[in-house]
């Protein structure tokens, strides 16, 4: 079980989506769980290929959704109906057909900015440093090359071992990422 | 974003052909390199072309018009403008309604055509939210401006614990109008920059520059294309896109609420809701092509914004245009229909009285011109496309001057009839904004990818995996 204090991981690069998304699959049958596949745009099949569960961010921008829903209706309410109440033609203080628009405005408003900073939040963005980056040739990840990295916290990581298992995968090339 | 959207053989598999049924949404011949180089070379190359430095100038001359203007009319008042009474809303009102109008077609481009599954929007929808937040900007200048006092307006449109204790009034569709905006901006900007940070890592990656790399590096904030991220990423697109959806029929609707709340005739219909936003579609369609047109051919990006996506833009166009039409015929007939001598008056008025010309010059560019859409020879002559859309852009403004100032000018008391002379006041700050809107495209021109390359690149043939290409396992 040879692991290494400065090694993140070993990384094979690939030409095609096809090839790293056979790979992320086989990967995961020979029993590997902490990886991460790197490409220049989403690729639906690495989901599974990956193990991937679902994401929380769909519950995010809910909450974020109902807090601007109820949140810009209470707001109006106490402000037209509390604080500064103003007789307006006779209508009543707490005119709801009134409130509806801003309502609907401070919803949307509310879970738009939880979608965007929620779903920074959870990709752990910003992150102006990663390992990945030490690969001279990762730059090309966000070209036209795509990466499989299995990083060596995996249980089942081994230095050597690991390296030869991705270079079955035919990959183009295979690459140690120091920390 | 999967390969080709809804299953079935892209489009980009059928022969390239001028004149057959579906066209190419991307021309034949590229990979993923050669769309990532051909997009970011445009912004990283290291010599800003004379053309550019040019149409810069231009603009930012014309912007400092609009600065002229704002400072006088800051300094002397109102008064510099040919507001006054009947006709207490000018130019000010009508460009902020064209402005807004201008930017929905950005968000529907960007929000709708992806719910709807559309290849096409691919390559336009980059540049069309831009142009969607250049066009809330400049509509955004006027209802500071126009309020007589603007260093005022903080504690009149926007409810924050003042010293004076007092708060917005909720029933107006002016508030109403302020959250909507207020939301359509940040919204739009929070879209289309979540959109941006995949192109922003690779102008990073790609950068020769030192400063490049650090800015792109900044803005990219360390983006690395992990199937993780991109996963979370795609969830928060689609939402966003779901908001955004409702969010652009809202924005217009609250915007013609300033008019149909009002119980003057002509305005007070119901119609106007749905006519508005088709409407902004309508002109926003039209100001999306007057910029494709010239910007596909100055920088030779004919092989991603193809004849297929002009052609649908025009058809859009027209059906937006029918819409519109409809409207026209719609108030023309509940006037005559509903029997109120004052709403009777208003489509009479509209034709026959002092601002008749514009009335018809409104019918022309907006109805009678753009039916030529409904022949294919039109809608595939290019130039032709671009003299139709500057048209349509020019008879909505038309329209809104209409609707603000022949209801305005003329409503229930002869007595208190008049009319409105704009001035030159008027005109340079409109025209100021033009600056200011071509000043910032032309930023956006020269700094960020002006197609999205990230998506541009999930709809080419190489990145389709079939079963077969799995069938190792």
């Amino acid at each position: 079980m040879a692991r290494r204090a400065d090694v993140h991981g070993v990384m094979a690069e690939f030409d095609d989506p096809a090839g790293l998304v056979v790979a992320a699959k086989r990967a995961y049958e020979a029993g590997y769980r902490c990886m991460d596949a790197y490409s220049p745009y989403p690729i639906e099949e690495l989901h599974d290929a990956l193990g991937m569960g679902h994401t929380k961010l769909p519950l995010i921008v809910l909450i974020g959704g109902l807090l601007g829903c109820f949140g810009g209706y209470g707001m109006q309410y106490w402000i037209s109906a509390l604080s500064y109440p103003i007789n307006v033609g006779g209508k009543p203080f707490h005119s709801w057909p009134a409130f509806i628009p801003v309502t609907f405005e401070c919803t949307i408003l509310a879970a738009s900015l939880a979608a965007v900073f929620g779903m920074l939040a959870l990709n752990g963005l910003p992150m102006p440093y990663h390992p990945v980056f030490n690969v001279a040739r990762f730059a090309l990840a966000s070209r036209n090359r795509f990466f499989l990295c299995i990083e060596a916290k995996d249980p089942r990581f081994d230095l050597e071992e690991t390296r030869r298992f991705l270079e079955t995968l035919n990959p183009r090339e295979v690459s140690t990422v120091a920390d | 974003m999967e390969p080709y959207p809804g299953g079935g053989t892209p489009p980009i598999m059928e022969p390239y052909s001028p004149g057959t049924a579906t066209q190419a949404v991307i021309a034949p011949g590229h990979t993923f390199g050669t769309v990532t180089d051909k997009i970011s070379s445009i912004v990283l190359t290291r010599k800003t072309s004379v053309g550019w430095w040019l149409g810069f100038l231009v603009s930012f001359l014309l912007f400092n018009v609009l600065m002229v203007s704002i400072t006088y009319l800051v300094v002397k008042g109102v008064g510099i403008w040919g507001v006054d009474i009947p006709v207490g809303w000018g130019f000010a009102i009508v460009n902020f309604v064209w402005w807004i109008g201008i930017g929905h077609a950005g968000t529907l481009i960007s929000a709708i055509l992806l719910l709807l599954k559309q290849p096409w929007r691919t390559s336009i929808n980059r540049f069309a939210e831009a142009m969607t937040l250049f066009a809330v900007s400049c509509a955004a200048i006027f209802p500071l401006i126009h309020t007589g006092r603007p260093w005022l307006a903080a504690y009149w449109l926007f409810p924050y614990p003042n010293t004076m204790n007092i708060w917005p009034q909720f029933r107006s569709p002016l508030i109403w109008d302020v959250f909507a905006v207020s939301t359509y901006a940040t919204v739009s900007l929070l879209f289309w920059f979540v959109g941006l940070i995949p192109d922003l890592a690779t102008l990073r990656d790609r950068s020769q520059s030192r400063v490049g790399r650090m800015i792109y590096g900044m803005l990219a904030m360390g983006w690395r294309g992990s199937a993780y991220h991109w996963h979370r990423y795609e969830t928060a697109y689609l939402l966003l896109a779901g908001l955004a959806t409702p969010l652009v029929v809202s924005v217009h609707t609250v915007v013609s609420f300033d008019f149909a709340i009002a119980i003057l005739p002509g305005w007070h219909t119901t119609i106007f809701p749905p006519y508005f936003v088709a409407g902004a579609i309508y002109s926003g369609f039209a100001m999306v092509l007057t910029l494709a047109i010239p910007i596909r051919a100055i920088y030779g990006l004919e092989d991603f914004i193809t004849l297929r996506h002009l052609q649908n833009m025009a058809k859009v166009m027209l059906v937006t245009g029918l819409i519109v039409g409809y409207g026209y015929l719609t108030e023309a007939f509940i006037a005559w229909y509903g029997a109120d001598k004052f709403e009777m008056f208003v489509p009479y008025n509209r034709m026959t009285g002092p601002y008749a010309p514009f009335y018809w010059a409104l019918i022309t560019c907006n109805i009678i011109i753009p039916q030529a859409l409904w022949f294919r020879r039109v809608r595939s002559n290019v130039p032709l496309l671009f003299v139709i859309s500057l048209i349509v852009n020019t008879g909505m403004w038309l329209e809104r001057f209409v609707i603000v100032i022949t209801s305005l000018h003329r409503d229930f008391m002869p007595s208190a009839w008049g009319n409105y002379n704009p001035t030159i006041w008027d005109w340079g700050t409109f025209i100021g904004t033009i600056g200011l809107f071509l000043t910032l495209l032309f930023l956006f021109v020269r700094f960020l990818p002006m197609i999205s390359i990230a998506e541009m690149r999930a709809m080419l043939p190489e990145a389709r995996i079939d079963d077969e290409d799995l069938r190792v396992i």
